[in-house]
């Protein structure tokens, strides 16, 4: 089962094509990769997803439906949420407004209910809080809930990120390199919320990342772009012994050598 | 010293003493003195004194109510000087509301607004020209001007009107972010203000710079509304409902979005928030304060011309709001109270006092350099001083804390639901 397909996806930045052509299928309630050297169009493939760009050719479709010229805010009510590269916390809010402000789809209360403190409004922000306090639970940032989110370590604020992402209520979480600058126990602990969050709440988790340790153990599959097309998809193991794919890390004569297997490098 | 600050903040009866003979002590000094800025000015100062006692936040209502509606009126009107006390604190409440509107604008939402005295004469011009005889000159049938009890229904048609104007604004200017967006709001300032410079022709609506003269006060039941004591009492309670409104609006749905956008606009924006639509309300609802204001300035001035709604009115409410601290509500009450009691009274006695020494041969001054000339020199000083010393304002702008040991108790045994929105959608979230 499918739950976001693309197909010939092509962007263009003046000369350069950033994604062209790509295909593939992200499986349902798994968890699935884009891996690529650095400038393999993993980031604007995410941001073609998003809403932030609009593809010049192909199809994006969301559980059947397409959303491509959808715009960005309605595509998060179409379930897809995200995390950013270089983070993108809102760094003067406190740890659990963040979170709230991930809520904002769901939440109905209008100008009229919240001046006049209407008992919906009312019951609604009630919950607001304590729902926000829960994810914040399941990422392991209850303690810090009323800090500044910009004082947050560089770990929690990957996390806080997460938690915000989830307050959406996304089918699919797109996570773009969330294990970028951390040390291996918080990237250790990444993978274990990553793995919950795909088990409990059975979401479609699709990663970009860097770290091939993280991509092989959570990955089921994995789609490896290099200059902005297709070079190989599969399971872990399918891709880490594809001479495409060492070649495009590695280059043409890693590829002759023996046994050249892709953690190896990482 | 720091032994007394400890003990100060642990007693409340304490405080409430204090509280209480710095209340009666300065209301007594304004009560029997002819004119006496300096205690007026501590009789005001005991407001910013409630503030900071320790008192549960309904009390503080309570009281600060009680200072506004009876003391500071009953005080003041002791001697000669009562109406032009009270006129300083009607305008301290006009420039308080503006700056609370402003404030959402920069402080919530981040948009640098260098025009926003527009509204404030769009809420004017709307009470002038029909509680004058102006709109007969394009209402025929002789109806205006309105009898004084239309002011209750302008107040709320003024605050609407600055909102429609906010939202005729926001929609092609909000496309452009950070200085473009302060330059494009400056220059529709300047339009409006040009345009209401200039609309005697073809049809005279405006009356172009003659302005409008004789606005008919505002009246209930027969009683009439001319006196700075009385509009004193209008201005409390729509600066009231201003007041609240913004708290509400601060900690909801909406205030959340807002500074979402402020801190930044592309995460906003993945968070389902849409950024033209949530931009342009708090455009409308900033301006809509200033509208409102702008019927009362206009029906407490009985006269307005284009030139009471410059660039450097404009100027002087992002002063307010930069001086008191961006998106700190009572910060913003502060700052304006302080550059308007600045403006109209500091400055101004100030001027007097040296006219005086000149007079009587003591100093030289020439009256170009006299302090109530120097307004754009000072409010410079005081951006500059505010920027190095006080980045974040008097009163800098706090978080919402919440009461984490609550939360934790009411979440235990309740599990997690992140999963399906269509379930989420049909089910409610507020459930």
């Amino acid at each position: 089962m499918t739950i976001l397909r693309v197909s010939k996806l092509v962007k263009r930045f003046g000369g350069l094509t950033a994604v062209g052509g790509v295909d593939f299928a992200f499986p349902r309630g798994k968890i699935s990769a884009v891996i690529g050297p650095n400038g393999a169009g993993k980031t604007t493939f995410f941001n073609m997803i998003t809403g932030i760009y609009t593809p010049d050719e192909g199809v994006i479709e969301l559980d059947g439906a397409s959303i491509v010229g959808v715009k960005p805010h309605q595509i998060v009510s179409m379930g897809i949420a995200r995390t950013f590269q270089n983070i993108r916390l809102f760094g003067s809010m406190t740890v659990l407004e963040n979170v709230m402000v991930g809520m904002h789809i769901h939440l109905k209360a209008g100008i009229v209910g919240t001046l006049l403190s209407l008992p919906a409004a009312r019951h609604e922000e009630e919950s607001v809080y304590l729902e926000a306090y829960r994810l914040l639970e399941f990422v392991g940032l209850q303690e810090l809930l009323n800090e500044q989110a910009a004082n947050l370590p560089y770990g929690a604020q990957r996390r806080l990120e997460i938690a915000r992402a989830l307050a959406t209520k996304p089918k699919v979480l797109l996570l773009d390199e969330p294990a970028a600058g951390m040390n291996p126990r918080e990237t250790a602990e990444l993978i274990g919320l990553i793995r919950r969050i795909q088990e409990e709440t059975g979401m479609s988790v699709i990663l970009i990342e860097h770290d091939m340790k993280l991509v092989m153990e959570l990955s089921e599959h994995i789609l490896v772009l290099d200059y902005g097309t297709k070079i190989a998809e599969g399971g872990p193991d399918h891709i880490r012994s594809h001479p495409k794919v060492i070649e495009a890390y590695l280059g043409k004569s890693a590829v002759e050598g023996d046994n050249v297997r892709l953690e190896v490098v990482t | 010293m720091n032994h007394l600050k400890l003990w100060l903040g642990r007693s409340q009866p304490a405080q409430a003493l204090l509280l209480t003979l710095f209340v009666l002590f300065t209301a007594a000094s304004v009560y029997f003195s002819d004119k006496s800025v300096v205690a007026f000015l501590l009789l005001l100062g005991s407001l910013l004194l409630l503030y900071l006692t320790t008192f549960r936040t309904s009390i503080k209502w309570g009281i600060g109510a009680v200072l506004l509606v009876v003391v500071i009126p009953f005080a003041t009107s002791g001697g000669p000087a009562h109406q032009s006390y009270m006129e300083v604190a009607t305008q301290c409440g006009i420039y308080i509301a503006m700056a609370l509107g402003l404030n959402i604008v920069v402080g919530f939402a981040g948009l640098l607004d260098l025009g926003f005295v527009a509204f404030f004469a769009v809420g004017a011009y709307t009470y002038a020209i029909f509680a004058t005889p102006q709109a007969n000159e394009f209402i025929s049938g002789q109806l205006f001007p309105l009898p004084g009890g239309a002011f209750w229904i302008f107040i709320v048609l003024g605050g609407f009107m600055a909102a429609l104007f906010g939202l005729l604004l926001g929609l092609p200017v909000l496309r452009v972010k950070g200085d473009y967006l302060a330059i494009v709001t400056l220059g529709f300032g300047e339009i409006i203000r040009i345009i209401f410079n200039n609309l005697d022709r073809p049809v005279n609506i405006t009356n172009g710079a003659m302005g409008l003269s004789s606005i008919q006060p505002p009246s209930l039941f027969g009683f009439s509304f001319t006196f700075p004591n009385q509009f004193y009492f209008i201005v409390i309670l729509i600066l009231a409902i201003v007041i609240f409104s913004v708290k509400r609006l601060e900690h909801s749905r909406l205030g959340r979005a807002w500074k979402a956008i402020r801190e930044n606009e592309i995460a906003a924006q993945s968070m389902g928030i849409p950024l033209i639509r949530t931009k342009l309300t708090a455009f409308a609802i900033g301006a809509s304060f200033s509208g409102m204001m702008g019927v009362v300035f206009a029906a407490k001035q009985t006269f307005i011309d284009p030139t009471s709604f410059t660039l450097l009115e404009s100027i002087t409410i992002l002063v307010m709001v930069l001086l008191g601290g961006m998106g700190s509500v009572p910060g913003v009450i502060l700052g304006a109270a302080l550059v308007t009691i600045l403006n109209l009274q500091v400055l101004t006695e100030l001027t007097n006092w040296i006219n005086q020494l000149t007079l009587q041969g003591i100093i030289h001054i020439p009256n170009s350099i006299s302090p109530s000339k120097m307004q754009r020199l000072i409010f410079g000083a005081i951006l500059v001083l505010v920027a190095i010393f006080r980045p974040n304002g008097l009163i800098t702008a706090k978080n919402k804390k919440v009461d984490a040991e609550r939360l934790k108790t009411l979440s235990t045994g309740r599990s997690l639901s992140v999963t399906s929105p269509a379930k989420q959608h049909s089910g409610g979230v507020g459930q």
